[in-house]
């Protein structure tokens, strides 16, 4: 069955003056699926990803996201997706409430639907007890599955997670795919940058960004079995270690 | 969307733990300390007599200007090297050298020469002492007139009556306070905005909002619109101060004042927020607003008059938005000044909120 692809991209490219942090990429993702955008610090993801989101113009190429075009329609590409930036930025001087409040009022959510909905959210989370508290008092862990609860509230058709488990531990690194899985099953396509080996295993498909270029793309197992290895650490390791430009 | 946006901004403006306080403390200070520290009446002229003549004439005048507030008679001497010494060392701004033979020609002839040495390195301090001096010395001349003058006096005698219009009692106080509260007005809502923006990059949560469908006018507005209702706060402030300390209500329409405050303090965010929008890092937005505001403080008429400066610096204060409140300020307190005496004004007032505003709006960057 043909699936609706939702991130469509060929040769994207970005330019920092002479230094091309994003280098003729191109490839698709399709509705529902959990894809992970792999790459060494400095490959390029966070600058793919911020062209992605509307955040960023490319230099070169064309690109659409749910439908729009990333060079003209950015402000519609923003109505359609959720995004979750590699450092935390929701307010920590708000509390918990009130920053699900804010970006749901921002997204044009009514108050009643915003109360339901967040009622509903942290009761979900098991987090009811919480909602009062400022989030700057929040231990990370919180804070990122917070971060990422309020990326997805207003159901966007995409989510892109920029490394959204960094500095996280195991256990609620586990909690958290959990939480990605059932956003995907409610059929939000994921976009996920990670450096966890373990959570590349946990994607429908992976790309691996080398130096800007995509050097790999395919379902893991496919991966695996391309470069002859049992994992897709030593997929990674292989393919990092051609990278030139130092970290 | 501005609803929630307004809401997030005041929040944080009162979670604040300075920013409150500031907007109490802020008029306190500057409406309290400043009219005393800003007078340019001059007092207390360190003074030596040099008096050569040493007599009843001259003795006379020594007295007139030892009785004088402005004047404080240090020594009286009869070298005028000691006393240009004296000056050197700071201990005296003013010499009168009155040379011998001084009672002699005054009878004699009806004038007489006196020598006045005055320290200039402050230059206000020098020519408002000359001016006074002269003052006192036409008045004693009028006193004591000579009896050559007397017999020779057949023209009518010219007076010049003097009337102080809108501040009587030539308060120096009463012509700093308005312009004082257009301080007030003008950084806190002048610097509250340019770290706003640029705070939200540092901490990264501009980030959130910019991948957000949030329209930049909405955002922009809910920067302005609270620093709208915190400069009006602090110019009630100030006026409700003036009035407790200094006895000073304005003349003209309260209403008139607000309408100004309005258009001044969108100008001031407007200008703020650009700064904001252009700078990446807080240490930038505070320095680039820091050098405008000096040039809007010096070049407003508050310390010194816009008409006595050269062309070219008044071509600079004709863009100066602070130019225009402090005139506008001025008049409706002391002259009550109403619309349309100061349509100008509000038309200058008026035209640089509207091009800085929309420049603010454009100047934020959803993509880059």
């Amino acid at each position: 069955m043909e699936r609706e692809i939702v991130i469509h991209v060929e040769e994207l490219t970005k330019q920092f003056g002479n230094f091309t942090a994003v280098d003729h990429i191109s490839f698709d993702v399709v509705k529902g699926e959990v894809f992970g955008f792999l790459g060494a610090n400095g490959a390029g993801k966070t600058t793919a990803m911020r062209m992605l989101c509307g955040l960023s113009r490319p230099t070169s190429g064309t690109g659409t996201v749910a439908g729009y075009d990333i060079t003209r329609q950015y402000e519609a590409i923003k109505k359609n997706i959720g995004y979750m930036s590699q450092k935390f930025s929701l307010y920590e001087d708000l509390k918990v409430w009130e920053n699900i409040r804010l970006y749901a009022g921002i997204y044009g959510m009514k108050d009643t639907e915003i109360a339901r909905k967040t009622d509903e959210l942290l009761e979900r989370l098991n987090f009811a007890r919480e909602r009062n508290t400022m989030v700057k008092s929040l231990p990370l862990g919180w804070k990122q599955k917070l971060a990422f609860s309020v990326s997805i509230f207003h159901d966007p058709a995409i989510v892109f997670l920029d490394e959204p488990t960094g500095g996280v531990d195991p256990y609620t690194r586990r909690q958290f795919w959990e939480m990605i899985y059932e956003a995907a099953d409610r059929g939000i396509t994921v976009f996920v940058t990670t450096h966890y080996m373990d959570e590349a295993e946990y994607c429908d498909r992976v790309s691996i960004m080398v130096d800007g270029r995509i050097d790999a793309l395919g379902t893991p197992r496919e991966l695996k079995e391309r470069f002859c290895a049992r994992s897709m650490e030593e997929v990674f390791q292989g393919l990092a270690r051609k990278a030139s430009r130092a970290d | 969307m501005l609803k929630f946006l307004l809401e997030k901004e005041f929040k944080q403006f009162f979670r604040h733990q300075f920013m409150p306080k500031l907007v109490v403390l802020f008029p306190l200070m500057i409406m309290v300390l400043m009219p005393w520290a800003t007078t340019l009446d001059i007092k207390d002229i360190d003074t030596i007599v040099v008096n050569h003549d040493r007599t009843g004439l001259s003795d006379d005048l020594v007295e007139t200007v030892g009785s004088s507030t402005y004047f404080n008679l240090k020594d009286i001497t009869d070298s005028y090297d000691e006393a240009l010494r004296a000056m050197e060392f700071g201990e005296a701004d003013l010499i009168v050298e009155i040379p011998a033979g001084f009672e002699n020609d005054y009878v004699e002839t009806g004038a007489a020469d006196l020598l006045v040495a005055i320290n200039t390195v402050n230059t206000t301090k020098g020519v408002l002492g000359r001016a006074y001096l002269q003052m006192l010395t036409a008045e004693f001349a009028g006193r004591e007139p000579s009896p050559a003058q007397s017999q020779t006096m057949l023209t009518p005698k010219l007076e010049v009556l003097v009337t102080n219009m809108y501040n009587p009692l030539l308060d120096y106080k009463h012509t700093m306070v308005p312009g004082l509260m257009v301080v007030v007005v003008m950084l806190l809502c002048g610097f509250m905005p340019a770290v706003n923006i640029v705070q939200e990059k540092e901490l990264g949560t501009i980030e959130q909002i910019n991948v957000t469908p949030v329209s930049k006018m909405s955002f922009i507005l809910a920067k302005i619109i609270p620093f709208w209702i915190i400069g009006i706060f602090a110019l009630v402030v100030c006026m409700l101060l003036a009035w407790c300390i200094y006895g000073l209500v304005p003349a003209g329409s309260i209403w008139c004042i607000l309408l100004f405050n309005c258009l001044f303090i969108l100008t001031m965010t407007g200008m703020g927020l650009i700064i904001s929008n252009q700078s990446s890092t807080m240490q930038q937005a505070t320095f680039v607003m820091l050098f405008f505001v000096i040039i809007f403080i010096m070049m407003c008429g508050l310390l010194t008059p816009v008409k006595s400066m050269p062309d070219w610096a008044q071509a600079i204060a004709a863009v100066n938005p602070t130019k225009y409140m402090v005139d506008a300020m001025r008049g409706i307190y002391l002259k009550g000044s109403n619309m349309t005496d100061l349509w100008q004004e509000a038309v200058a007032l008026a035209s640089m909120a509207v091009i800085l505003n929309i420049w603010a709006i454009i100047s934020y960057h959803k993509n880059s």
